[in-house]
């Protein structure tokens, strides 16, 4: 299933799609039981904005997930990355901006490709393990505060003297959701690219069939490194906007928890799609912010204890809702969608990669 | 030299709880090619249970302690088994789609004992014996840690006995060997797959009412906390290697504790034991891929 490059219409599509995004600042009407507010309102425009956020580190981890059939758990290390060494630089050693972006984009791209290097010696669920470990590092040390850079639990609330002023303060929270939605526009069109792109060919090739791959002379580790640099930058990128956009770091971004969300938001939208894990991204946001909003609410607080005890977990309802995804819909809404129009154009893969024992191993 | 004798000992005690956690993980993965994330679940199962029981009995320890262990036993198999029947079975073969369910079941289990329980540690009602202290060529040995290291000594030559000399553990170990192959003799692989896993539940689960002695209390979140070192464990012993992860578990122990120690004392820096055990598994990966007993791929 080769992709072709896009027919004119779906471009079209989704120019109209991002201009229409892009123009939420200006509309100040109200959707009644979806935003606490009008649609210009900071409180709102700094939701939709994590949205798009999720929604772009979504697409990043699809690269590796969805296109490359690689099962990584560690994908929050490349985002806390991003989050973590901007914060640090612009915070603890007060860079200015361009400097400290810069140093961020470098760190993106190395990291990725030295712990790539090292967890791709093994594949299948060792890797996935792997990844797991490093990532649980990252968090260790987020948490351990070593040489009081990164603020511990309490995390480290970002500085914001070296900043632009249109990045402060949130009557500006408008151009935050700006950089944001540009961030998944950008990443969405470099996703778009690298999957028509040659490598991509291997990708999907390595997915389906990583020994047909070796076969034909190619060299499936440098494909697989590629992928999983690129998706870590891109993961990177996600972190400096989420950086912005909540004005410090917590450690809970670099747990294991952010990873195992964005593999949710991924199957949630359908794998190795283009819109599914954005749209996955955007609505686990979503869902993860109201569903915290519905636990504190009275109606929650007025049902019987066994009840109340697992509605009011987020958590809870959105590991049900995965389990319930996965058994009864395995291509996620790109995948519904699929079926509904009878005609799917764009198939998403059912997630069961076959690991081959002998390669697991 | 005291203080290295301490340091030995807590490191067996947590590696005998890695190991507990480990060798079910293992033997699932060699035997089935899954990956089981709510393995976690277990031991917070086994801790929550041995708790619950044990607030409620009308008498003392040491009996109030041994029938809890035991009931939290019984739930972790019957947890184990349901979770292997309902959710991991009908996904026969779906590799990948056995980990997602396993997550979502992982995430979900988490924030339902939150829920439930709290987000706060809960203290344990340990028997007095084991908040004790024994003397050892001049070192205090916390109990908790000798009973740690000796039932998973136990459970550590049962289990090998079990694979060793019985029916359904040559029908393991030949199904960790080749699966396919088993299964064309005529024997039912999936059986002895529900039996390991349910045993897998068990072993978890006692360790996580040692572990509530261990630590003095029981904490929604130390599952997959715990998990996450198993994983390593079973990845540097060698995937499907029972003897393997039992090794890697007391190396990983005994590390863990000797770098927090000594990096805190020297340098002040008390996260480098976790940070030395993920850097041994990189190493580990780069000079052994399969593992310490992993058998090497073709």
């Amino acid at each position: 299933m080769l992709r072709q490059p896009r027919s004119g219409r779906s471009t079209v599509a989704a120019f109209v799609i991002f201009a229409l995004l892009a123009a939420i600042p200006f509309v100040d009407f109200e959707i009644p039981g979806l935003f606490n507010g009008p649609l210009n309102e900071p409180g709102t425009l700094q939701l939709l904005a994590l949205c798009a956020t999720f929604a772009g580190v979504a697409l990043s981890y699809n690269l590796l997930f969805g296109y490359t059939g690689l099962l990584s758990f560690g994908h929050a290390l490349y985002f806390s990355t991003g989050i973590y060494v901007a914060d640090i630089l612009l915070t603890r050693y007060h860079w200015a901006l361009l400097p400290a972006l810069a140093a961020t984009f470098a760190a993106g791209i190395v990291l990725p490709f030295v712990f790539g290097a090292v967890s791709l010696r093994v594949s299948g669920i060792a890797f996935a393990m792997v990844t797991l470990a490093f990532a649980q590092a990252g968090s260790i040390l987020a948490l351990e505060n070593p040489g009081r850079l990164t603020g511990g639990e309490e995390g480290l609330g970002l500085d914001v003297t070296n900043l632009p002023n249109f990045l402060i303060g949130v009557v500006n929270t408008r151009y935050l959701y700006w950089i944001a939605l540009a961030y998944l526009v950008l990443t969405f069109v470099i996703c778009w690219w690298a999957v028509n792109s040659r490598p991509g060919k291997v990708w999907l090739a390595i997915r389906e069939n990583e020994r047909r791959v070796e076969v034909m002379g190619l060299n499936p580790f440098a494909f697989k490194l590629l992928a999983f640099t690129l998706s870590g930058f891109l993961a990177t990128l996600g972190g400096i906007v989420y950086l912005l956009l909540l004005g410090g770091a917590t450690p809970e971004v670099t747990t294991a928890n952010l990873s195992l969300a964005l593999l949710l938001m991924v199957v949630l939208g359908g794998a190795g799609t283009l819109w599914g894990p954005a749209l996955g991204g955007a609505l686990y946001e979503y869902l993860d912010f109201r569903l915290l909003k519905l636990s504190s609410s009275s109606e929650i607080a007025s049902l019987p204890g066994w009840l109340r005890a697992p509605l009011a977990e987020p958590l809870f309802i959105l590991g049900a809702l995965f389990i319930v995804l996965v058994f009864f819909f395995p291509g996620g809404i790109a995948g519904i969608a699929g079926r509904l129009r009878r005609r799917p154009r764009q198939q998403p893969i059912p997630v069961d990669v076959e690991v081959p024992p002998e390669v697991a191993q | 030299m005291s203080t290295v004798i301490l340091l030995l000992v807590t490191g067996l005690g947590l590696g005998a709880l890695y190991f507990l956690i480990a060798s079910g993980l293992s033997l699932t993965y060699g035997l089935m090619r899954v990956l089981n994330f709510a393995h976690g679940i277990f031991l917070t199962v086994g801790g929550y249970a041995s708790w619950w029981i044990a607030v409620r009995l009308p008498f003392g320890d040491p009996w109030r302690f041994l029938v809890a262990l035991l009931g939290c036993l019984v739930v972790g198999a019957i947890v184990a088994a349901a979770v292997e029947i309902g959710l991991i079975r009908p996904l026969y073969r779906r590799h990948v789609e056995q980990v997602l369910v396993t997550v979502g079941l992982a995430l979900a289990f988490t924030a339902l004992v939150q829920g439930t329980f709290g987000p706060d540690p809960i203290s344990y009602p340990a028997p007095s014996w084991t908040q004790g202290v024994t003397q050892l060529a001049g070192a205090n040995i916390p109990n908790s840690r000798l009973l740690a290291i000796a039932v998973a000594a136990v459970v550590f030559l049962v289990l090998s006995a079990f694979l060793r000399f019985t029916r359904w553990g040559l029908i393991v170990r030949a199904g960790v060997e080749n699966r396919a192959m088993v299964a064309a003799l005529g024997i039912d692989v999936q059986r002895a797959f529900t039996l390991v896993f349910a045993l897998g539940g068990v072993a978890a689960a006692l360790a996580g009412a040692l572990g509530a002695l261990y630590f003095g209390n029981i904490d929604p979140e130390r599952g997959t906390a715990t998990l996450i070192f198993a994983f390593i464990v079973i990845v540097i012993g060698g995937l499907g290697s029972f003897t393997g992860s039992a090794l890697a578990a007391v190396v990983v122990g005994l590390l863990q504790q000797f770098m927090n120690y000594y990096a805190s004392v020297y340098w002040g820096f008390s996260a480098a034991g976790d940070l030395s055990v993920v850097l041994l598994l990189a190493v580990v990966l780069l000079w052994r891929p399969q593992g310490l007993l992993g058998r090497s791929v073709g």
